[in-house]
């Protein structure tokens, strides 16, 4: 039998509410920083909610007004995250095209564009309303514009799984390369949903945290008074290649992908299941897939979202599949400073736990005041924390409304 | 007022700028929409709507797949506007 094809990242690229670029978050990130801000727009002043995490930098920054007009919010933050991603992996152009692929995802797709143009269906009359509008609201259209881009020919996808969106992006590419349909894989999520419809959903849901007077703290995962999340905005990419093909042309590895565990819940469409028995196989399926004892994860980069219900079922479940190894697991919840991006977590997250193995450190969780005592697991608080030296892996789990549950795992490289 | 070519030209150049982000420099009366401007199929869909609009014509879809070259519309402009 061949040995399995071995999978490596070798480029990462973001726009992130902590910043326009993978450098600029990951500092902040370790720094820190809360990147949830009152909201300026009009409809904002009068909404339950009034706060959000929008991205650092403005497309308009970093884009041409022609590309703007052509692109929804979510294609926009996809690429400009990929065009990063693309350069820092040494742009390799030369690639045979049918050998690259693209795995993006989004939670919602363009959102923005469909209640933009519907409101310009109501006041101006269907005729005005843009030819753009299809391609620019459907879910697969950042995969397809940075396919496109690309000129990749071995397939662009788009997994669709709410809030797990981005991670299960993440399997797809990393399946793809060890089927060989692919060498390289560019692959992420993101998601651009500040907008009132959206977030007057996720309100009547009870979902969002309502702490309207004082934002910066309102992303509190693990904190006994956390009421909810705050939603975020923008995407993270990452270029998923086979290993011996980028060893062939030098490229700098940040860490290796070691495997993947997808299960859903089968419990309720929004609610987690309080046992969180399908996060326990999940993380049980990622380790048999990645081949590496438990005694080697140092890290974990959860999905706690600050919501009360999900944060512990997500612990416990945690425990429950690490058992009485998780002492050495440090825990970290980064949407305490990014909020939380939806199709765009689960990318941005991976980003996190790669750097993290790359430079032997984990990111710290901001905002616990008092922690909740359900919580059994170690958690990063307010300062990044030293992982150990040599070989280690880390998890990044994520999940969706629907029940879906992805982990995946990560190693450093040593070359 | 019958419209004039050169005042058409002008109007159909401003839309391009708009909807392609083209330099009006290089729009001109043999330029192709789809080779020469970047204003690919729903793109020129843009531009017809806005051509419509700036100068009270009705331009059909059948006379739309007719027009190759910046010339070709703003004849068809002239022509059939008031």
């Amino acid at each position: 039998m061949t040995q399995r094809r071995r999978v490596v990242v070798t480029g990462l690229g973001a726009t992130t509410p902590l910043g326009g670029d993978v450098q600029t978050t990951w500092t902040n990130l370790l720094a820190g920083k809360s990147g949830v801000r009152k909201l300026e727009d009009e409809w904002a002043q009068e909404a339950s909610v009034t706060f959000a995490a929008r991205v650092a930098v403005e497309p308009s920054e970093v884009m041409e007004r022609v590309e703007i007009r052509r692109l929804d919010r979510s294609e926009q933050f996809a690429l400009i995250a990929a065009r990063e991603a693309w350069k820092d992996a040494g742009a390799p152009d030369d690639i045979d095209k049918e050998r690259l692929g693209v795995v993006i995802a989004s939670g919602i797709g363009g959102v923005i564009t469909l209640l933009d143009q519907y409101d310009v269906l109501k006041t101006k009359g269907p005729r005005m309303v843009s030819p753009h509008t299809v391609p620019m609201l459907m879910p697969n259209g950042p995969a397809a514009n940075v396919g496109l881009e690309l000129q990749a020919r071995a397939g662009v996808h788009t997994p669709v799984s709410a809030c797990a969106s981005g991670a299960e992006a993440a399997g797809y590419a990393l399946e793809m390369i060890r089927n060989n349909r692919a060498d390289i894989v560019v692959t992420g999520g993101v998601e651009a949903a500040i907008h009132q419809l959206p977030m007057s959903g996720f309100a009547s849901m009870k979902a969002l945290s309502t702490r309207n007077d004082d934002p910066a703290k309102a992303s509190r995962p693990y904190d006994k008074d956390r009421d909810g999340f705050v939603l975020g905005e923008g995407g993270g990419v990452l270029v998923f290649e086979e290993l011996e093909h980028a060893k062939a042309r030098g490229a700098k590895i940040y860490a290796e992908v070691m495997g993947q565990g997808l299960t859903s819940d089968g419990y309720h469409i929004a609610a987690p299941d309080p046992d969180g028995a399908g996060v326990t196989r999940a993380v049980k399926f990622a380790l048999q897939d990645a081949g590496i004892p438990l005694s080697e994860i140092v890290h974990l980069n959860a999905h706690a979202t600050s919501t009360p219900a999900g944060d512990v079922a997500e612990a416990n479940a945690l425990a429950n599949a690490l058992g009485s190894d998780i002492s050495h697991v440090a825990v970290s919840a980064t949407k305490s400073m990014t909020g939380h991006l939806l199709g765009g977590a689960g990318a941005i997250e991976s980003i996190f736990c790669v750097l993290a193995m790359y430079h032997h450190v984990a990111p710290p969780t901001i905002n616990i005041e008092n922690l909740d005592e359900a919580v059994t697991v170690d958690v990063v608080r307010d300062v990044p924390r030293d992982l150990p030296k040599g070989s280690i892996a880390c998890l990044n789990d994520s999940f969706g409304f629907g029940g879906h549950n992805v982990v995946l795992v990560f190693r450093s490289y040593e070359g | 007022m019958a419209l004039t070519q050169d005042a058409v030209l002008a109007g159909i150049k401003e839309i391009v700028v708009e909807v392609a982000g083209i330099d009006a420099n290089l729009i001109a009366m043999d330029k192709k929409f789809s080779d020469d401007l970047d204003v690919d199929s729903l793109s020129m869909v843009e531009v017809v709507v806005a051509a419509e609009e700036k100068f009270g014509v009705k331009i059909p879809d059948e006379e739309v797949t007719k027009m190759a070259t910046v010339g070709d519309a703003v004849n068809y402009i002239v022509a059939n506007g008031k």
